[in-house]
């Protein structure tokens, strides 16, 4: 039986190669942010308390195009419901836990702590393998406050003319780089991006990115059921 | 709606997200086609930042002649996709931006 701290440093370790690419993100989330006028700690409170990457960008992106509270929660919302099947699928594994464990641990379960975690957990048969997520999860959290520090610092220092909210949409085709390669995600990429584009100005109370995002399910959803069909 | 009560709903509804799985589920409840469909969305969400971003100008105006950043996301994105790399995908489309803008 492995210690819970052995399991921890477990998964400190295997999911700090993952831990490169949330540098950039945080960054630019710390420096946007200021740019648009939140103050040091409200930015700081955005990764503490959302401590959710890319919608907290399109927090950023939505709150500066003037969108309402109401638009902007339900939008970060929609971005964070690929979490439902992070849960779903590790709850498996944390099922006999004290609820006061799963409570913490759902704050940890982010993108690349489940993507370790999750071949961990399926082959480990430790009562405490559990930790190797917490361990994770605690890495990420380290590395996103500390780079929306950095990038608080940055953003009093770096002019505006630079564009640099040029790497909101930036960062978004980074995320879905693996998705252009496979022809169904190409489809609801483009359905989605013309239903935003061309409804920017006539959806009202900027919820652009609601109606996009449901269209662009809903062929996923058709797409995906022809191929049942002809399977 | 404060900043701070913004920022807080935010939190709520991702932290809800995070939990309310966790919590209820006993046993697998998804079945595949859920699981398949909610694999799309990323794939349905994202490009609603990135379009209007890429080809509407700060007036929310189409602007199709004349935009450098059509031409630097597009670099970014074949880079990407050759690359599979965040960071070589981000600097790209940064580096083609600031040249397209400053030097052409």
């Amino acid at each position: 039986m492995k210690s819970n701290s052995e399991i921890f440093f477990k998964g400190v370790i295997d999911v700090s190669p993952l831990m490169i690419p949330v540098i950039p993100f945080g960054l630019i989330f710390g420096i946007l942010s200021i740019d648009i006028g939140f103050t040091p700690l409200a930015t700081m409170g955005m990764s503490l308390i959302i401590f959710g990457g890319a919608s907290q960008i399109v927090l950023l992106q939505l709150f500066s195009g003037g969108a309402s509270s109401l638009v902007i929660i339900s939008s970060v919302g929609a971005v964070n419901s690929r979490h439902l099947l992070y849960g779903a699928v590790v709850s498996e594994h944390l099922s006999d836990l004290k609820l006061v464990w799963k409570i913490i641990i759902s704050y940890f379960l982010i993108d690349q702590a489940f993507a370790r975690s999750n071949e961990y957990l399926k082959k480990s048969n430790e009562k405490n393998k559990y930790f190797h997520l917490i361990g994770g999860g605690a890495t990420c959290w380290v590395i996103w406050q500390s780079t929306t520090l950095l990038g608080i610092i940055l953003g009093a220092a770096i002019p505006e003319k630079l564009g640099l909210s040029f790497a909101v949409p930036l960062t978004f085709i980074a995320i879905l780089v693996n998705d252009f390669r496979k022809v169904f995600n190409v489809i609801v990429i483009i359905v989605s991006g013309l239903v935003a584009t061309l409804g920017f100005n006539y959806i009202p109370y900027k919820a652009y990115v609601i109606v996009a995002a449901l269209t662009g399910l809903i062929t996923a959803m058709i797409l995906t059921r022809m191929i049942k069909k002809y399977e | 709606m404060s900043d701070w009560m913004l920022i807080i709903y935010c939190g709520i509804i991702t932290y809800l997200t995070r939990f309310s799985m966790i919590a209820i589920l006993k046993k697998e409840m998804f079945n595949n086609r859920v699981r398949d469909v909610l694999s799309y969305v990323p794939s349905a969400i994202f490009p609603a930042i990135i379009f209007p971003a890429i080809f509407l100008d700060d007036l929310g105006q189409l602007q199709l002649e004349d935009n450098p950043k059509i031409l630097a996301a597009g670099i970014a994105m074949i880079i990407g996709i050759l690359s599979r790399s965040i960071i070589a995908t981000i600097f790209s489309g940064l580096a083609s931006y600031w040249f397209l803008i400053f030097v052409v």
